[in-house]
């Protein structure tokens, strides 16, 4: 497991600023920057050093479920010597973008994306005939919290 | 499901490769893509304002920074109850996701889940337990899983008109 990251405060400042409502103009790091007292250049190589340092996945959106394709999450019921090898089979699908070892009988869980319910259901039969388990397909029926990033 | 442009749905697919740390980003995409950065800048006002655009920002892995108590807690809601209940859970700030999914029957019984996650694994049980208490949840089917091993976490990608790259 990967050792705690410290952050000093002026990247917290950043990280808890801008998880959301990111500038749309032609230089945004440049609006940021301006926020926080710090010029451009010094904002991109802090960005770039908390990408290096695995803190910053990327500048990126998260889409509203089921608007840019079909998505849904599912679980396996893993025979505990085999949930290494199997989480690997799993997270070497590339409609695989989320998967996590979980405390139940159910202890591997994963979110599938796909064009569509077909492409998702295709996926989880690739994955019943690779590893032998039958999975649970759990599509959302509704949502009740906008995700709003996470204060730090 | 929604049907976007062409264009947006390549936006949104070289998106999940992160928008490039330059400083004219949006003019970057644009030129690979064959759109000005105006319309870049456009098109993304457009999936924010319509809400097919979530959430726009700087993606953090919060693992990395020992947040590491992660706890998927579910319950069994009957069906008439689930949506208030949702919404109730929803306006604690320590959840950072509800939503509703489809039960399976015999072998997944609940239909109410809750993200909350924290540092401390002892910290996260006593947010539960206070949803419980202060929700009145006890009396329902319910269990809590706490992630114990991150084997992968990237963005989506839909895969479809043979636009996502290989990640």
């Amino acid at each position: 497991m990967p050792a705690v990251q410290a952050i000093t405060e002026q990247e917290r400042a950043l990280l808890n600023s801008y998880q959301r409502d990111f500038p749309l103009q032609a230089r945004p790091y440049a609006a940021m920057a301006d926020a926080l007292g710090m010029d451009e250049d010094a904002l991109l190589a802090m960005l770039r050093g908390l990408q290096e340092r695995g803190i910053l996945g990327r500048v990126g959106v998260t889409v509203r479920p089921n608007s840019a394709g079909a998505s849904t999450l599912a679980a396996l019921a893993v025979p505990p010597a085999r949930l290494d090898a199997v989480a690997d089979q799993v997270s070497a699908l590339k409609s695989v973008n989320h998967n996590y070892a979980r405390e139940h009988d159910f202890n591997l869980w994963f979110v599938l994306t796909a064009a569509d319910d077909a492409g998702l259901d295709q996926a989880l039969a690739e994955i019943a005939s690779t590893t032998g388990l039958t999975p649970i397909k759990l599509p959302l029926d509704a949502e009740y919290h906008i995700d709003l990033g996470f204060t730090l | 499901m929604i049907e976007i442009a062409d264009k947006d749905h390549q936006l949104l697919a070289r998106l999940a490769d992160g928008l490039p740390l330059v400083s004219r980003p949006y003019a970057e995409m644009g030129a690979e893509l064959g759109l000005s950065e105006d319309d870049v800048i456009a098109r993304l006002r457009h999936l924010v304002d319509s809400g097919i655009i979530r959430r726009f920002g700087l993606i953090v892995r919060h693992h990395e920074l020992g947040y590491r108590a992660n706890a998927m807690s579910v319950w069994d809601v009957p069906d008439d109850e689930v949506d208030a209940l949702g919404a109730d859970l929803a306006a604690y700030p320590f959840v950072t996701l509800c939503y509703r999914r489809r039960r399976q029957p015999p072998r997944w019984p609940y239909n109410l889940f809750a993200m909350v996650h924290g540092k401390e694994r002892a910290h996260v049980l006593s947010q539960i337990a206070q949803l419980n208490e202060q929700l009145g949840l006890e009396h329902l089917r319910h269990h809590v899983l706490f992630s114990t091993k991150r084997y992968k976490q990237s963005a989506a990608r839909f895969g479809d008109r043979g636009l996502a790259k290989a990640g």
